[in-house]
């Protein structure tokens, strides 16, 4: 049913519909709204919950991965600052093999201090080794959410995922979204049943320590459920589509690329602005397209590949990055160029919209100006005094 | 249960720990107190190294190890998954002091104040051991520490140990108890009644170190024994924040005790420290007088 809502409600909704049987989260701009929302199902009866209420959010996903070992599906919420001290429990739950499936307001990392929107916090524990989702609008960022749970819990898997969208811009925007009702959800994501937890009947142990024995395999297929996961979310993205209508199964999506002489690459609801700005650069016949990234972990560095290198009329690449890898570059830019080594479309980034800037149609023409300057890896819109 | 588990062995021989570790007793003690149907939840430290070395584990109860500061908050997501499951487990978490009185602390404050069903057992070896004896709140005044040496500036550690069980009596919890791996049947019996009693219990063990502390592995007991004998470790039970239960003793000169090991060697060699040695009597002395350590002897 199509409802006109605020993006963290809608999620919100998506995740009560998911029937987490354990939520824990701590408040943190932007993402508050949506931890509120689900302590209001659960404190009237539309969410049958356990709500933690931790002191901080270090907690909050520590707590998750207690429930979680014990055989709960469960949940949290955080961005920037939280997702940073979270930190260290992120790296541990993904080790274990706990699908704990948490959303993301993406927000600026300080200092200085920002509340507002890039993807520094989520782009920063890339190497956590959890299934990293990019939602485009609210629309997407619902649906994501029955996708993760789907995916993280499927056994072939068995690896927590980040459910990102961009905060503010679409936490706090009220856009139309294609709800799906419980019976849908029922339909789509079965009960949660691992494979092993704690329990008294047949104890195991879970979280030892290994030696260098060992480490280095656990390692070894931690990465390896996380590239088989491609699979499976194509699996998981069909089944939803051939359900649902809308179709998730690829961890990259393509606007006007057929011919697109220029490519951006991006992520996230700038996407959205994106392409608008290349309808109007169409309609003045320049041939640019988009190839936007949904899954950032695992990285889809095969889709791109096929698309760029055998493309013969793309001649140039910018990719865009609401993060930058302080003395090197964005993260996108760097993994994007790894996965075209040996190509010569030149791939030019440009770090923008950090700590909430506006990026408007406007900014993404210009930046296609540059690009076929051949002027990139710069921060774009920077005030002039810094220069 | 729990009776019929004091003949059980729940926490397996052939685990790592030094010949004489106090912390390794501790966890066979529990685990037979608190019986098969447990979750133990384990913070990093000695005894989570020494009892799990992949793919050997001496736990023959449901065990996780998270973290070094997260074993409450671990505990307080099972104990929320476990009463939506309809379950009944009990949660036992054993963590050391330096994952109690110092990292742990926020998710210990946490979890307290929420209230959730689990017994907290702390096993006190006034160090940090697993990183090689480093000092941590638990760590007793003058004790020598590999970061609180004794020196020729120095009597090692300068702050008496941190009152944990008065701080979690604060949060509310309604069983608060300290116990010896000298006196076997009364820590059992706390575990027991930690474990039956609704909401977060506490129980802070005392568990000598052999190879922190500096003494001879068959030393253990005797050594926790002395520790209680000169009120260096008032032996108590908190319920609802006030003292129920206390082991009075005849007590013995502190010297009797901190003699036993290498960490206050400093204190008597190369000379004896007079003043160090009356300051710690004084914290022995206000033990006693706090809570009635001492038996009065009639008059003859």
């Amino acid at each position: 049913m199509m409802e006109i809502t605020e993006g963290s409600h809608a999620v919100a909704e998506a995740v009560r519909l998911c029937r987490p049987q354990v939520v824990s989260a701590y408040p943190i701009t932007p993402q508050t709204h949506i931890v509120e929302a689900l302590a209001d199902f659960v404190a009237n009866g539309k969410l049958d919950a356990e709500y933690i209420n931790v002191e901080n959010e270090f907690s909050a996903l520590s707590a998750c991965v207690g429930a979680s070992a014990a055989g709960s599906r469960t949940y949290s919420a955080t961005t920037s600052q939280g997702l940073a001290l979270m930190f260290e429990v992120c790296f541990n739950a993904a080790g274990m093999r706990l699908p704990i499936v948490m959303s993301i307001a993406n927000r600026a990392l300080g200092a200085p201090l920002s509340i507002w929107n890039d993807m520094q916090d989520s782009i920063s524990l890339r190497d956590a080794g959890w299934l990293q989702f990019y939602a485009e609008d609210n629309q997407e960022a619902t649906d994501l959410h029955y996708i993760a749970y789907r995916v993280s819990e499927d056994r072939k898997v068995l690896l927590p995922s980040f459910v990102c969208f961009d905060g503010f811009i679409l936490s706090h925007t009220y856009e139309p979204v294609d709800m799906l009702t419980q019976e849908d959800v029922d339909k789509y994501l079965p009960k949660f049943n691992p494979p092993e937890r704690l329990d008294a009947a047949d104890p195991v142990s879970f979280g030892m320590y290994a030696t260098p024995e060992y480490y280095l395999e656990f390692r070894y297929e931690h990465d390896k459920a996380l590239k088989d996961a491609r699979e499976v979310i194509a699996k998981a993205g069909k089944e939803f589509a051939a359900l649902f209508g809308r179709d998730y199964s690829a961890m990259v999506e393509g606007y006007k690329l057929e011919d697109a002489e220029t490519v951006i690459v991006a992520m996230g609801s700038i996407c959205g602005t994106i392409k608008d700005s290349i309808d109007e650069m169409r309609a003045e016949g320049k041939k640019v397209g988009l190839l936007r990234i949904r899954v950032f972990r695992p990285f889809p560095s095969e889709d791109i590949t096929k698309f760029i290198k055998s493309a013969t009329h793309v001649k140039r690449i910018a990719v865009l990055d609401k993060n930058i890898s302080l003395g090197a570059k964005g993260a996108t830019a760097i993994e994007v160029k790894d996965a075209l080594y040996g190509s010569t479309v030149p791939v030019w980034n440009y770090i923008l919209g950090l700590g909430g800037r506006d990026v408007r149609k406007k900014d993404i023409k210009e930046i296609v100006v540059l690009a076929e300057k051949g002027q990139g890896d710069q921060f774009y819109g920077l005030r002039k005094e810094v220069l | 249960m729990a009776e019929k588990c004091k003949a059980c062995e729940l926490f397996d021989s052939g685990h790592r720990a030094c010949g004489g570790c106090g912390a390794s007793l501790a966890a066979r003690l529990v685990t037979k107190a608190a019986g098969a149907n447990t979750i133990v939840v384990s913070a990093t430290g000695c005894m989570e190294v020494f009892s799990t070395p992949y793919p050997e584990t001496a736990w023959k109860v449901p065990w996780i190890h998270s973290l070094f500061e997260n074993a409450s908050a671990v505990a307080s997501g099972i104990e929320a998954s476990l009463k939506k499951q309809g379950r009944k487990e009990k949660i036992v978490i054993m963590a050391g002091d330096g994952a109690t009185f110092d990292i742990g602390m926020i998710c210990i404050s946490g979890a307290f104040e929420r209230g959730h069903d689990f017994t907290y057992i702390c096993y006190d070896n006034e160090a940090y051991m697993n990183t090689g004896i480093q000092r941590s709140g638990a760590t007793p005044y003058d004790a020598s520490t590999t970061t609180s040496p004794a020196g020729s500036k120095s009597f090692g550690n300068q702050r008496p140990k941190k009152d944990m069980p008065a701080i979690l009596a604060a949060h509310g919890a309604p069983y608060v108890a300290t116990a010896s791996i000298a006196y076997p049947a009364d820590f059992m019996q706390k575990v027991e009644k930690a474990i039956n009693t609704p909401g977060p219990c506490y129980v802070q063990v005392h568990t000598p170190c052999c190879t922190g502390w500096g003494f001879e592995g068959e030393q253990t007991i005797a050594i926790a024994k002395l520790a209680i004998e000169t009120g260096l470790w008032p032996n108590f039970e908190m319920v609802d924040g006030k003292v129920t239960k206390v082991k009075k003793v005849v007590r013995k000169p502190v010297t009797e005790y901190l003699k036993t090991q290498k960490r206050f060697r400093h204190l008597f060699k190369p000379k004896q420290q007079d003043a160090e040695i009356a300051a710690i009597q004084a914290i022995a002395d206000r033990n006693a007088e706090k809570y009635g350590l001492d038996i009065k002897l009639k008059k003859e």
